[in-house]
This record gives C-alpha cells, structure tokens and sequence, in this order.
C-alpha cells in the first residue's frame, strides 16, 4: 500500500484509452464499474476531442456481483459490436474487474463475433498508464500484423503517438514533412491515426520511427523480430539529436543523410547576445523518460545551461535515465512520489525547471519559473497552433518555450542596473507576463537601509543548508550579510547563497559576513 | 408580495418513469471528496483504492494541485491483495504516518472503494481501531465512495450519513441545515433564518470537528441538497424530524423552504415576509436578467448530479424553458415530491442510464440546451447541441436568493455564446463554400 496525492500515470486501462481513442474504426470494450467513465473526460476536456472515446464500459454494480457481471459484460460487447461496427475489438478490465475474474478475453473469444477480439492483460495493482499503451498496441500489432511485399521506395512507420500525448499531434506534421525531405514516405502512422487495416500492412515499411519509446517500443521490439523492420533508437527532440535521427535513418535506407535547416532558428537564437544571460543558468529536469534525455541534452549543448539535477517517473527507462544522469555528474531520480521531487526540487534550488505540469505547480510554490516538457498533459498543452517538439521546428518551439518563464536578456540587465528603483525591483517579475507588480514595500525599504555594518544587535539567520553534502556545520548568516545577499539580483542571488555557504564550510566558517559574501564572489568569479 | 405563483393542477409527482439500466456515464460518490475536504477544514480523506481511484481524484479535482491536499489515495498493491491481515497492518502504517506528518488532522475518513469493497476489505473495523488508538485527537470514520454503490453526490450523503451515528445526544430544540454549502451561501440562509427569530441553527457538516453539534428527538432539519437521501434515514433514526420542502434554488424554491421551515417555528407571515421581500426581489430580478435568453428554450438533463429535479423546476418555472427529458442517476420519490408537485407534466423522467439510447434521444429532440457531463459536452457541442456542465452546478455557489441570477446564468451563457460568435464567417472561403452546398 502506498499513500499517493498526485499521480504522474493513470492506471494501465487508461494507456489502453490513449492507444484506442488514437486510432479509428477500432472499439475498446471495458469492463469497469461507472466511476470510471470519469476517463472520457480526460480526451474530451483536456484535449478537446469532437467525439467520445471508442469505449464501452460495462459500468457493473455491486448488485451485479457474483450473478450476471459477466453477463453483462457479454451484452456490452455485442451491443458495442452492432452499434459501432468496428473492423476489430480489443477487450479488457480495469481494477475492479480485474478482482472478479470475469475474464472479459476468453468470454468475447467465445462470441463468434466477425472481427477478431484482442484480449489484453493490464495489471492494474502493478503496472500504469505508459505499460497500458505500450502493451496494448503491441498486443494490436500482434494480433494484425503480417509480413507483407516492401513498398517500392523507402518508406517507414511512425509508431507510438497516441491520444493525450505531449505534442503528438504536431510531431507526426513535423517528422512526416522531415521525412519527404529527405524522400522517404511515411507507410503508417500508429497508433494515431491508424484503422486495424493499416495495422496489418505496417510490414511494407523499410523501418520503424519509434517516436516514443514509452508506448512503442515493444511493438517496434516484436516488428524488429518478425517483421525484420530496424527502428530508430534516436528521438529527434532539438538540433543534435535531429541531425543523429537524419544518419541513422539514412544508414538503415541506405540514402544520404540530408535534413533541410533553412527554418532552424534556435542555434542563432542561442548564439545572439541577448541570450548571454542563459549562461549556466542552474536547471533540473523531470518527466517522462524519452522527454528528459532530450532535454538534458538541449539544456547543456543548445542552450548553455548548467544541469544540475534529472530524473524520470516511469520506471521502464530508468536505466537510460540512470546512464544520462551519470553522463552529466548527477544523481538521477527515479520516482512517482511528487512530495519526493518536491523535497529534491528544494534541495538543489535550480534556477528554472524543466519539468511537467507537477512541476509547474512545485516552482509555482517555491518560486521557480517551469517550461513545461512532458506529460502528463494539461488543456494548456494542447495549443490552438502548430507546437511540435520534435525535428526543426520542435527546436524552435522549444528555445521560446524554454526562454519564455525567464526574463529576457535585455531585461536581465535592466533589472541589475535598476535593483534599487522602487518599481524595478526583483519581485515586480518579467514584464512579458501578466499579473500585478508589487511596488516595493516603503517599510522593508527602510529596514534594507539601516546599516550595512554588522551591528551588535544584528540577529544572526541560520543558514539553509541546501544539501551541498559539504560537511555538518551548520553555517549562520549575519544580519547585515542577509540583507547584502538581498541587494543581489533575485535571478543570481540564489547561486550566490549557496555558492557562499559552500566557500564558508570549506574554510570551516560558522558564521557569514559581508566580507565573507564578497571572499566567496571573488572565489567563484568566472 | 406576491405569494407563490399557483401551483400546477397536476404536478409529475406519480408520473411514470423511465427507467434503464445500461451503461452510465457518471462519476463515482470519491468525487464528493472534492468539495467536502474544502469544507471540512480539519479533516482528511484517505481513500482505500487502487491507481484508478487516485487518478480520478486528480482528474475531477483538475487544475487545483494544492501543496498537500486534505486527501490522498492508499494504493492497493499486489501484495495486499494476497492477504488480508497484511492489508490491515498496512493501513494502520500509512495512516500513522499520515497523522504524524499532519497533526492538523481532526477527523480522518477512510473511503471505501470498489476494490476495497471488492476483496471485503474491513473499513469499519480500520477505523474503530484507529478511533481507540488515535483517540482523543484524531475521530476516525470510514463510508464507501465507490462506484459500485454510489454515484457522484452521493458521496456526500454516504460521508455525512456516517457522521450521524456518532454525533452527540441532545435534548435541545435546534434546526439542523444538512448539506456541505460553501461558506457565504450558508451564512445568507442562517441569516434569513435568523432574522426570522428562528435558532440556535446547526449545519452538517461543521467546518471544525470542535464545532460540532449534537442530534436528537428534539432537533428538526432541513436539507440544503437533494442527493441526502441516507443521511435523512440516518437522522431520523437518531429521532430527528424533517422538514419537507422544495429544494432553494431559484427564488421561489428558497421561499417555499424558508416557509416551510419558518411555519415550523411559527414565525409570523409578515414577519416572514419582512425578511424576504427585498431579497425577493432581487432574486427576481436577477433572474429575469437571464431569464431573457431562456424563455422558450428547451432543455434537456442527462443523470449526473441529482440535482436535475429541482433545477428543472427552476427553469421551467422561473425562466420560461421547457423540459423535454430529466434524468436523474436514482429517484428518491419522497424528498423530490415537493419539487416534483412544483412542475408541469410534460418532461420524461429517467432514472439510471444506457447513455447510447440517451443519446440518441438528445440528437433526435435537438434541445436548445444540455445539461450533461464532461465526458459528453465537447462531441454534442461538436454536434451544434448547446451544453452546460453539470459538475460546475454542484461546485458553484447556486443556492439561495442572491445566487439565483447566478445559478440563472450558468444556463444562459452557453446559449448567450452560441449567439454571439460567428465563426461561420471565420471560415476559409472554402469551407463556406462547401457548408452551402
Ligand atoms: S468507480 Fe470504483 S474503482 Fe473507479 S474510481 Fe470510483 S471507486 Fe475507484
């Protein structure tokens, strides 16, 4: 048993949702008890679907328990057929269902139904959303699948982008426009957008685009066994890891790499000036795994940031995650537990996150600014125009999304030369975002005045000790050397604290001074 | 002032009813935990369930990710499901934990869920022992949200129920106010109440367990809500009297049930209508606003909140609409007949749901208005209905006079956008082309 307040995944059948409301003329029949039709809202609310998922819930209640839930389960399954005529079925149980046994599988083998029945197992008490996508459209490309005569000229499948997905809409625009560049064609595109007809000729591709490895990757695994299809290990999330997807491609089609960078922006965008204040700016980084190994890799070679800490939710790519964070000198952290990214989160007091929605509410509390990277999804991140993430223009979705919680460059600066004016003060926030500024207090005005000097009565303030592991003392701030450090511009003046608190320790100080500030700024000037 | 408008000659009180039994699209009574934890400011709900309960709570709570919310869902595991004695051990392990991290908590509920129904998982006798071994601090309750017994408010009706039985005895002549209302509704009816002479007045549930009340032969109450059909059976028991009323939303069902409580303690008619004509009037008004876009409209209820009686009542009645169908999850007859007596035959009463042939039915009578949930509004709007979410009804401040024009509102403002956009001229070419054809 385990406490949960906020959850990064849903439960596995939702997985199983994404991969079923993703495709067409394919029906899920689910048998669940009504509350869990809470899930359709998830499609038609957040990502704004037209249409109700293809579910049929057999909303069973506790009278039902024990006669006729399997029954019931039955007439749904017929009634689903009839009314919505799909070319196949996949069947299975939530939760609850799954403690009554029914075994929704073998009852709707024995229906001699016209189209074939896909029974899945999604083990609900063990597993989660992204297990549940992935292992149902395997299970999908399994059971339709077959090996059929290769398309003429090079083609491939672009496999996992399901509904409720970060951006996936917008990726399959941008990769399908890569691909013709490049003259490769894209055969099938699935889950979303696929019918169980397209699903039977994805082994006339030359290859796999895994696009997401979360809910593909296992489908991609079995067509590499019996399809002979090759898939892509590279996820084209920025500019590096396009130009790796263009080669690697290419080497499986044999044909020249060549990816058209006329609309590349963000490598100018990095390189102009006004992007200087980006330096080594302190970032952590959480959320699915594929979204955070791109992004690791884009903060530290695209945008010149310093990352100083990552990790992922879904167990499944925690090994990759583990060799990323050890590539990049940091520890990784592998958890669903939000209260534990939270904790994490406080400890490395970054400058900025690059998480998900969770993590948008966490520095929304502590009072770092968040782009958001990854699922799970919010209504905000599906936006009215073309967004993608991946390939060119991902790139330059991305340096905006990035650069867009901080203040600009120009701004930065403005705000340093003006710290003091009682308008232009930390606290009044980037001008490009709404909500009020608040005019600087004329009562802590007067309290920063007050002496610079040490006073007598100056009552010290404990440091916080963010866990730099530099021994056990616990070092003091002075009051005067508290109210120095709050002279220092918001957007630094954490890297200063901490950076002071380190040199402290390391010189076996207990107490800081404004000398001691000043020795540590000089010791770390770069 | 104008006494209530004549009653129908024929109300829908014994009208037959549809009745189906299909698949519902509704949420589950854990929802309730959205609006109670806001309301009970010293208590925590401690779901009992699996990933699925969690993930609901998160998905009907939406946006709202609070630092620590007052809830939190126990994930059933694997390893709980192989024994039941481990499960126990377990509960008490997080639950002493929870209340180690939250000294705050006052009353903790443990809800039920369908898997914890399903494997009989004993929350009774959890929180019995949990009561003894937390006591006096900590009260610990436990009720079922689970979606195979309970649907949406009834959550609320299944977690106040629970708190009757241990409420404290009283001899006392109190008017007790059941439902959880949001804190400045309350205040109003209290202060109406209250000005009417009429007192010392309760409400269930208190915002603090220390505020707590206490039940017996001598208290009579009044339900702010109509899904509280358990916890007035649970009242009754304890020796309690009801008072039958119309539910108050609108300005003529806030009179008939300030009325009817007001002629229970024998308050004076012009005494009664000293303190209600100005703010009937303003309930009037308000609601003749809106009303402007609502006569001569149709409105069609999908079950979802228990609350489609009364407000189909509401808008027949006062803005001018028309039923065509009312759905309802479940019909308590006796607490709806005053509000049933209220409205004109006509409508199609439904209980329970196959919401395909509900569907169906909504397409082919076109109402001018739907009132259905969110897992249905986006396809119908895609499908030119009108729709209202129902789930907004039970989270916004409705009831009572000076929400009236609010609650009015809430139905007008989709049939107010649908009028103003014109995004048929925001077309491309092409595609108005294509639309004339
Ligand atoms: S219907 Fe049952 S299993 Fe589903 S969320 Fe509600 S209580 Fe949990």
């Amino acid at each position: 048993m385990k406490l949960a307040v906020w959850t990064y995944e849903g439960p596995p059948h939702v997985g199983a949702m994404r991969v079923a409301t993703a495709m067409t003329d394919l029906h899920f029949v689910l048998h669940a008890p009504q509350g869990d039709t809470y899930a359709d809202l998830l499609f038609t609310m957040i990502e704004r679907r037209d249409h109700r998922p293809p579910v049929t819930y057999t909303t069973f209640q506790a009278r039902d328990l024990g006669s006729d839930t399997a029954d019931l389960f039955k007439t749904a399954c017929r009634e689903a057929y009839d009314r919505f005529k799909p070319q196949a079925l996949i069947v299975g149980a939530s939760c609850t269902a799954e403690l009554i046994q029914d075994d929704p599988g073998g009852m709707a083998e024995t229906m001699d139904l016209p189209v074939p029945v896909i029974p899945l197992e999604l083990p609900s008490y063990q597993r989660k959303e992204n297990f549940g996508a992935d292992e149902t459209f395997f299970q999908i490309t399994r059971a339709l699948a077959r090996p059929c005569e290769k398309t003429p000229r090079p083609s491939v499948n672009l496999i996992g982008a399901t509904a409720l997905g970060f951006r996936h809409r917008d990726d399959i625009t941008e990769l399908t426009g890569l691909l013709l560049d490049m003259g490769i064609a894209v055969n099938v595109t699935a889950p979303m957008g696929a019918n169980p007809t397209d699903i039977a000729r994805l082994g006339a591709a030359h290859a796999n685009v895994l696009m997401y490895p979360e809910t593909g990757e296992s489908a991609c695994r079995w067509m590499e066994r019996e399809l002979g299809l090759p898939f892509t290990k590279t996820v084209p999330i920025g500019v590096g890891a396009t130009r790796d997807f263009v080669a690697e491609l290419a080497q499986f089609l044999n044909i020249p790499a060549q990816l058209d960078e006329t609309r590349l922006r963000l490598p100018w965008y990095s390189a102009s000036v006004d992007s200087t204040y980006l330096t080594g700016k302190r970032v952590f980084v959480f959320g699915d795994g594929t979204h955070v190994k791109a992004a690791a890799r884009i903060a530290r070679d695209e945008m010149g940031f310093e990352v100083v800490g990552l990790g992922c939710y879904n167990r499944e790519t925690a090994r990759d995650i583990r060799a990323t964070a050890k590539e990049f000198g940091v520890d990784a952290l592998i958890t669903d537990d939000y209260l534990e990214v939270e904790e994490r989160i406080e400890a490395l007091a970054p400058e900025m996150i690059l998480g998900t929605q969770m993590e948008r509410h966490i520095g929304k509390r502590l009072g770092i600014p968040c782009a958001v990277i990854s699922a799970p999804v919010h209504v905000q991140d599906f936006p009215a125009r073309y967004s993608p993430q991946m390939g060119i223009e991902g790139a330059n979705v991305i340096f905006d999304t990035w650069v867009h919680p901080l203040v600009m460059g120009l701004e930065e600066h403005l705000l340093h030369m003006f710290r003091d004016d009682f308008e232009f003060h930390d606290a009044a926030g980037a001008s490009h975002h709404g909500g009020k500024s608040v005019p600087r207090s004329a009562q802590s005005d007067a309290a920063d005045e007050t002496g610079s000097m040490p006073g007598a009565d100056a009552a010290p303030v404990t440091g916080t000790g963010t866990g730099t592991g530099t021994g056990s003392d616990v070092v003091t701030w002075l009051a005067c050397a508290e109210r120095e450090l709050k002279k220092i511009p918001f957007f630094v003046r954490g890297k200063a604290r901490r950076n002071t608190e380190k040199f402290a320790a390391d010189q076996g100080l207990q107490e800081i001074s404004v000398d001691t500030l000043y020795e540590a700024k000089a010791h770390y000037a770069r | 002032m104008n006494d209530l408008a004549p009653l129908p000659a024929t109300g829908c009180r014994d009208v037959p009813v549809l009745r189906e039994r299909g698949q519902r699209e509704v949420f589950c009574g854990l929802t309730g935990i959205i609006w109670l934890h806001r309301k009970m400011q010293d208590a925590f709900f401690l779901v009992v369930g699996s990933r699925t309960c969690a993930h609901l709570l998160q998905s009907a709570a939406g946006v709202m990710i609070f630092a620590e919310p007052r809830f939190g869902t126990a994930i059933l595991e694997e390893t709980d499901l192989a024994g039941m004695a481990d499960a126990q051990d377990e509960l008490d392990r997080e639950v002493d934990r929870l209340l180690a991290r939250r000294p705050d908590i006052k009353q903790l509920f443990l809800v039920g869920s369908c898997p914890s129904e399903v494997i009989k998982l004993d929350l009774a006798k959890a929180a019995e022992r949990m009561t003894v071994r937390h006591a006096p601090q900590v009260r610990v309750i436990n009720y079922s949200g689970s979606g195979i017994e309970t649907t949406f408010t009834q959550g609320e009706d299944a977690c106040l129920a629970a708190m009757v039985p241990v409420l404290p005895q009283t001899q006392a002549r109190e008017l007790l106010l059941v439902g959880a209302l949001p804190d400045v509704v309350e205040q109003q009816a209290v202060g109406l109440l209250e000005a009417m002479g009429i007192g010392p007045i309760r409400v269930l549930p208190a915002p603090r367990k220390q505020d707590e009340l206490g039940v017996g032969p001598n208290t009579v109450f009044a339900l702010t809500q109509p899904f509280l059909g358990d916890t007035h059976a649970a009242l009754e028991r304890r020796g309690a009297k009801h008072i039958a009323a119309p539910f108050p939303f609108g300005e003529e069902g806030t009179t008939a049930w300030l009325r009817a409580i007001a002629s229970e303690f024998g308050v004076a008619s012009d005494l009664f209508d000293q303190v209600t004509a100005a703010p009937r009037a303003r309930a009037r008004k308000a609601v003749a606003q809106a009303a402007e876009f609502l006569t001569g409209k149709s409105v069609f209820f999908f079950p979802d909140s228990q609350l489609e009686i009364p407000l189909a009542r509401f808008l027949t009645r006062e803005c001018g609409m028309t039923a065509i169908e009312v759905g309802t999850p479940y019909l308590h007859r006796d607490l709806m007949a005053p509000d049933m007596d209220m409205m004109v035959q006509g409508p199609v009463f439904s209980e329970g749901q196959d919401v395909d042939l509900q569907l169906h039915r909504c397409h082919a009578a076109r109402p001018d208005l739907t009132v259905c949930g969110l897992g249905l509004a986006n396809p119908l709007e895609a499908a030119g209905l009108t729709t209202k979410w129902a789930i907004e009804l039970v989270f916004t401040p409705v009831h009572f006079y000076e929400q009236a024009g609010d609650l009015a509102g809430l139905f007008s403002r989709p049939i107010r956008r649908r009028s103003l956009l014109k995004l048929d001229a925001a077309q491309p070419p092409a595609a108005r082309a294509e639309a004339r054809r």
